[in-house]
């Protein structure tokens, strides 16, 4: 299990690296997407199919509107020298963040080990023992988000929404001239 | 400047294949969302894999072939009812005889229904179609402008 961990942990990092390293676009966004999908065999081997099924579908998605946007538009890619400063400050925000890494990891659980089994307080305890009496929910993860924090999904959406509108007041073909103007609706 | 052309798709034998699967996508997007509160999935998985399929239809048959099923005043409208829904089924717990808070499971508080069965759990089903609808319609929407708006670099201009 540990042995794994860390091939995972080490494939994520390696294509992370690559991503941001290489000089061609396709092969940054491919490896990009490789980073999410090692994430994904993490939740699976987590035991978490519902939080793994989300990135599934949505890493497939940003994959083929990523492809699509960076083969057909023609972008060009920014090589530049880093100044000697900027290395500086990379190798010590890498030491900071190693070190402190090393003291955190040292008070976390172990790797697939919920933190249920160990606080007998936890409040997840209490969604997974009363939540089919409360919702009538058999998936106690769709209870959590639709019923207990519904909040977090109205959100959630909230967020969607306002990015579509966004994306799609920004990107449309045409801008509104008049409002009596027959042209103004079309797309 | 924005290039207009049509996409004419790719070639017979990946329209012909994509043609066949691509009801099957759809099924298998409502089955996410109806069976979200039985199964793993819910409204957001089903309603990517709903969009997906209107992705396929793009990618393989050209973009007029998913704007004939579903036009863009259409999908922009959908977007909204979709939110409108998820907020009228959240507000009609505030009425004070279905529960008075926002959110309120009032259909659960009311008959649980059996479970494992598909007509359980309350709103939980109904705000899970909702959101499906929503980010359906969400994620085509910005694939289809993503590829309908190409801007093109011209060089020595």
């Amino acid at each position: 299990m540990l042995e794994l961990t860390g091939v995972l942990l080490l494939f994520m990092v390696m294509a992370a690296i690559i991503a941001i390293e290489t000089k061609d676009l396709l092969g940054a966004v491919i490896s990009v997407t490789a980073v999410g999908f090692g994430s994904i065999i993490a939740f699976f081997y987590l035991r978490a199919p519902d939080v793994a099924i989300v990135p599934i579908v949505v890493e497939v998605v940003v994959l083929v509107i990523l492809i699509r946007a960076t083969l057909r538009a023609g972008l060009k890619t920014f090589i530049g020298n880093r100044p000697f400063f900027g290395y500086l400050v990379t190798v010590a925000l890498l030491v900071v963040i190693f070190l402190a890494g090393i003291r955190v990891f040292g008070g976390l659980p172990a790797f697939g080990d919920p933190v249920v089994a160990r606080i007998p307080d936890a409040p997840a305890r209490a969604y997974i023992e009363s939540g089919l009496e409360d919702t009538g929910a058999t998936n106690v993860v769709t209870a959590v988000l639709l019923d207990y924090r519904a909040y977090d999904t109205l959100g959630e959406a909230t967020v969607l929404f306002t990015s579509i509108v966004g994306a799609v007041a920004i990107l449309r073909r045409k801008a509104r001239k008049k409002p009596s103007d027959p042209e103004a609706d079309e797309w | 400047m924005v290039d207009l052309t049509p996409n004419r798709g790719m070639t017979p034998i990946v329209q012909t294949i994509a043609g066949w699967t691509k009801g099957l996508v759809f099924l298998f997007g409502i089955y996410i969302v109806l069976f979200g509160h039985i199964t793993p999935g819910g409204g957001f998985a089903g309603g990517v894999i709903l969009a997906l399929t209107f992705v396929l239809m793009t990618l393989c048959c050209g973009k007029e072939s998913a704007l004939r099923k579903m036009p863009m005043h259409i999908a922009a409208e959908l977007d909204s009812v979709g939110a409108l829904m998820f907020l009228v089924i959240a507000w009609l717990g505030v009425w004070s005889i279905l529960g008075g808070t926002f959110f309120t499971n009032y259909i659960a508080k009311w008959n649980r229904g059996l479970p494992y069965h598909i007509l359980s759990s309350g709103t939980i089903p109904l705000c899970n179609i909702a959101i499906a609808v929503k980010v359906a319609v969400s994620l085509f929407l910005v694939f289809t402008l993503l590829v309908m708006t190409r801007v093109i670099h011209k060089p020595n201009e």
